[in-house]
């Protein structure tokens, strides 16, 4: 039976085709069909149904269906829809089937990491969620989006390592590899915490995305949004709801990274830090632990795949169309590209929440939890950055790209593809935002709860209204601070040139110990050699000096005489 | 508001008109003025302390994107370098 069939080995089987398959139809039909065939069957999946394979001693369960795995089952659906649909037009180049393929074994590796039942498989997926996407990144082809991809690489696949390793510890202890709910005991758990913090941004481990997104090619980062940090989402809900620490940890990934965002140039990389903001939500809902929380944190990282996946695409579709990405190259390209500026609105309003727009109703659910259960302290955090994000994504990025001044680019409308993948994710949104049930019915809690009341529409209206207030306030005062073209120091600087520094003066501390030993040693080598040299040279050495045979003779018979002296007394 | 880039050959947009802009901000500024006004109408139920005020959500978000740019702004003053800080040593 197809369902029996864990949904990423279509994926799989898809890419090996795509990369066969000659290029043409055939190949618009793999992108788009596979998604469709793949969710079509996932809606008839029961939650309860597995299966398990005996490997050596271990149990492992490459294939289990619950309502949490099942809704990210659908988005992974969804958005490797829509990344296909956006990247349809992409068939001459070599480098085009590569990314196809890549992009088809990455959306693969995420199904088959949230499906996976035990630690083991989700450690395979997750190794290979890293490997896959690293490729988006490579075929954007520039010096930088090779080095990007590189750091990129290493850091997740070392939260792999930690992954494995934790798996093993926590195996050694409790003698399961169980993929549920493990919680925050002992070096085991830790580390597995640590991996998924590192694939969920936790701050200070955040910066591989912010780096590497915008280096990669404009339809595959429309990718990276979605999978990566949505399954360590996941797997946070899995292992670890309740954890307290992940509220405060949530609230700081919602507050830290729009100051960059309001700073940075690259508009994608602005896209960036605001999904880090995003992230945080989810992961202060998942540190809550009620059942309105994770299904708020569930139902944001559900909406966020789309919205992100918007602004992602509208800003790759700017990219595809001028080439060019910073805020300060870029406005007025409403005049040229007004279907893309009006459909980047929609992914600003949802993510900004606006009321009817899908980041409404599942941020709210985050928001009401945080009150709900008592943290008073935590909700002002969060209402800073609910306001903060409008500022810097929900009116930076549509304004900066699209108005602002006339920056004299005159880009067309991007190719038909790209605009449908747009117009379906804005729809969603939209859709999503004014008939959440659908979105409710397929959280994994029961949902009792309702975004559309007077007290919330008018609060949240207020509150973006009046940050948008002081954005013109700002713009008018001329405080606002240009789009600037420079590097912003983040965590990258420990490893991208306080590492390398350290590295470097260390080498040379032991490059100078090493050299001051060699020589002290040579010195000592020398010295003895002159001294012994010393011996032998004439005519001062003692060694060197010539005797005569006569007085050599009468020595030897002066020994021989005291010899026999000796001998005789 | 035309750009060097603009040339003046294609038609100016919407907002090139100084007078469309100043008429979408009278709309905005009056909408802000009828949300805050809401708060007297509206019977908010309320959870956090800090909401009881009036127009308390107006008057946050305002202020904490204020904060946030000002902040922001500062903050280049300590981070920010040349955009190949990391290509060249």
């Amino acid at each position: 039976m197809w369902i029996e069939i864990p949904p990423f080995l279509p994926f799989f089987a898809g890419a090996l085709l795509l990369a066969l398959a000659p290029r043409g139809v055939g190949r618009s039909i793999i992108l788009l069909g596979l998604p469709v065939l793949g969710g079509l069957n996932l809606l008839g999946a029961e939650p309860g149904s597995h299966f398990q394979i005996e490997v050596f001693q271990y149990t492992l369960t490459p294939f289990r269906v619950d309502r949490l795995s099942l809704l990210f089952g659908y988005l992974f659906h969804i958005a490797a829809f829509l990344g296909g649909l956006f990247a349809l037009h992409l068939k001459r180049e070599d480098s085009d089937t590569l990314q196809h393929s890549a992009a088809l074994l990455y959306a693969g590796s995420a199904l088959g990491a949230v499906f996976s039942g035990d630690l083991i498989t989700l450690f395979v997926f997750w190794e290979l969620l890293a490997v896959t996407s690293t490729f988006l990144i490579w075929a954007r082809n520039t010096e930088q989006s090779v080095r990007a991809g590189f750091r990129y690489l290493t850091i997740h696949v070392v939260s792999g390592v930690m992954l494995l390793a934790g798996a093993l510890i926590l195996f050694h202890n409790t003698g399961t590899l169980d993929f549920g709910y493990i919680g925050l005991s002992g070096v085991g758990a830790w580390l597995i915490f640590l991996s998924f913090g590192v694939k969920a941004a936790f701050p200070l481990l955040h910066n591989w995305l912010t780096d590497a997104y915008p280096e990669g090619t404009p339809t595959g980062t429309v990718f990276l949004s979605a999978f990566t940090t949505k399954v360590a989402i996941y797997a946070l809900a899995r292992a670890f709801p309740g954890t307290e620490m992940l509220v405060y940890v949530g609230a700081v990934m919602t507050c830290f990274p729009i100051f960059y965002a309001v700073i940075e140039n690259d508009l994608r990389r602005v896209l960036g830090y605001s999904m880090i903001n995003q992230i945080g939500f989810m992961v202060t809902g998942i540190g809550i632990g009620t059942a309105l929380s994770i299904n708020g944190a569930v139902a944001h990282a559900f909406n966020d795949v789309i919205f992100k996946g918007l602004l992602f695409m509208g800003m790759g579709s700017v990219l595809h169309m001028t080439g060019r990405m910073n805020g300060s190259d870029l406005g007025g390209l409403y005049k040229t590209m007004p279907l893309t500026a009006a459909l980047t609105t929609v992914g600003a309003a949802s993510i900004s929440a606006f009321p009817l727009f899908s980041g409404f109703v599942s941020k709210s659910m985050v928001m009401a939890a945080v009150l709900q259960e008592g943290y008073y302290w935590v909700w002002p955090a969060l209402l800073f950055a609910s306001a903060g994000v409008f500022h810097h994504a929900g009116i930076k990025i549509p304004y900066f790209a699209f108005f602002a001044h006339d920056s004299g680019v005159r880009a067309q409308e991007p190719p038909r593809n790209m605009l449908l993948a747009m117009t379906l994710a804005a729809v969603l949104c939209i859709g999503i935002g004014t008939f959440p049930q659908f979105l409710y019915g397929i959280l994994p809690f029961p949902v009792d709860y309702w975004p559309y009341d007077a007290t919330h529409v008018l609060t949240q209206t207020q509150l973006l209204f009046f940050g948008a207030l002081a954005f013109v306030g700002l713009q008018k005062t001329r405080i606002y601070p240009p789009e600037l073209v420079a590097t912003n120091l983040d965590a990258e600087w420990v490893y991208r040139r306080l590492g390398p520094r350290v590295v470097r003066t260390v080498a040379a501390a032991v490059r100078i110990a090493d050299g001051a030993f060699r020589g002290g040693i040579r010195a000592l080598v020398e010295g003895s050699v002159r001294g012994v040299g010393r011996l032998y040279a004439p005519p001062a050495g003692i060694l060197a000096r010539h005797f005569s045979s006569g007085s050599m003779v009468a020595w030897v018979t002066v020994l021989l005489a005291a010899y026999l002296l000796l001998y005789f007394l | 508001m035309t750009s060097p880039g603009n040339h003046g050959q294609d038609r100016p947009g919407v907002w090139d008109k100084p007078r469309n802009v100043a008429r979408l901000l009278n709309v905005f500024y009056a909408l802000c003025v009828v949300l805050v006004l809401m708060d007297l109408v509206v019977h908010r139920h309320v959870t956090h302390p800090w909401e009881r005020f009036f127009g308390f959500h107006a008057f946050y978000g305002f202020v904490a994107c204020w904060t946030l740019v000002v902040v922001a702004k500062q903050m280049r003053k300590i981070l920010m370098r040349d955009q190949d800080y990391y290509d060249v040593d």
